[in-house]
């Protein structure tokens, strides 16, 4: 017994009750995570919805707690590729990039001939994004069962199943340097710019850990 | 008036872009990358860097729901369940049940 789904199916337990709680529809949680499918960025979405933030300051704040997906990506989908498979399997693909999804991929293509890569990863996708939508549906429809003790425990999932993963996920010592030193510069550079802490903090941790880690030929 | 409905469509649909971008940009960008080379493990060092600040910002500065626990149960409640993940030998479904259930009755307890 060790499936990610049910993280993941708790952490957008949560995520379709708060959309309920907000005043979104049914259609309008589906959708949220049908095109969105980013936890911390359907957070951020929630919260300045909440708050009457207007689109152009909605957009950047998504897209600056979901920029790690773009050094995400980079480090995934080279990985993935082989010349027989059409480019628009990446494209499209690529939707399901998620911190789920891409720490199993990290885990497993080693074991995956190249040739079926992508399509390993577009069935992870689909069974992880799928987990994701069913269990926003199931948050919405709970969400009047549900107490705020019980909201806090489901918050708490998340970042619980995340960390677990990442720790475990470490291979070589830049990996553990970068979780690390991203674990300390991130809430210290939140201090100085909330907003863009986590591309800053990201970028500055990756780079020392880049150097500091040495020669580590073991696989990332 | 503004109609609230259309509003929560642009609202979402602004939200996706936004998230889409980084992830097609990636694709765009890992057209010219080798597996092999240097940059393609910086951007790997990149990738959990950014992962941990995410995360650890989640847990120290909090917003929304989990602002409502004090920090230091937040603190233990990780603490915890990574012990539970080593000892359960890397299984993520007892560290992340009894994470909820703890945080649950800790709160309620203080």
């Amino acid at each position: 017994m060790d499936s990610p789904a049910l993280a993941l199916g708790a952490s957008f337990l949560a995520i379709g009750a708060l959309l309920k709680d907000i005043g979104f529809n049914v259609q309008q949680s589906f959708f949220s995570t049908f095109f969105t499918y980013a936890l911390p960025g359907q957070l951020v979405m929630a919260e300045s919805f909440f708050v009457g933030a207007s689109l152009i300051n909605i957009f950047v704040a998504v897209w600056l707690v979901n920029v790690r997906l773009y050094p995400m990506s980079v480090s995934l989908i080279p990985l993935l590729k082989d010349k027989s498979q059409p480019r628009w399997k990446y494209y499209l693909s690529c939707h399901f990039l998620a911190v789920s999804s891409w720490l199993i991929m990290k885990n497993r293509y080693q074991s995956i001939e190249q040739k079926y890569r992508i399509d390993f990863w577009i069935g992870i996708g689909i069974g992880t994004w799928g987990t994701a939508i069913f269990s926003t549906l199931a948050g919405y429809f709970l969400s009047d069962y549900l107490n705020k003790d019980m909201m806090i425990g489901l918050a708490i999932v998340n970042p619980v199943y995340f960390t677990c993963m990442m720790i475990g996920a470490i291979k070589n010592r830049s990996i553990g340097l970068s979780v690390l030193l991203g674990a300390i510069l991130g809430p210290l550079f939140f201090l100085v710019s909330p907003e863009w802490s986590i591309l800053y903090g990201g970028l500055l941790a990756g780079t020392l850990a880049f150097f500091l880690g040495g020669k580590d030929d073991r696989p990332v | 008036m503004i109609d609230l409905s259309s509003n929560i469509t642009l609202v979402i649909l602004v939200t996706s872009l936004a998230t889409y971008l980084s992830r097609f940009l990636g694709v765009v960008s890992s057209e010219n990358i080798d597996v092999k080379s240097k940059i393609f493990r910086w951007f790997n060092c990149i990738a959990y860097s950014t992962l941990a600040a995410l995360i650890a910002r989640i847990v120290v500065f909090p917003t929304g729901t989990l602002a409502d626990a004090e920090i230091l149960i937040r603190f233990l409640v990780i603490l915890l369940s990574v012990a539970v993940f080593f000892a359960t030998k890397k299984n993520l479904v007892y560290p992340t049940i009894l994470s909820a259930i703890l945080l649950t009755v800790l709160n309620s307890l203080y």
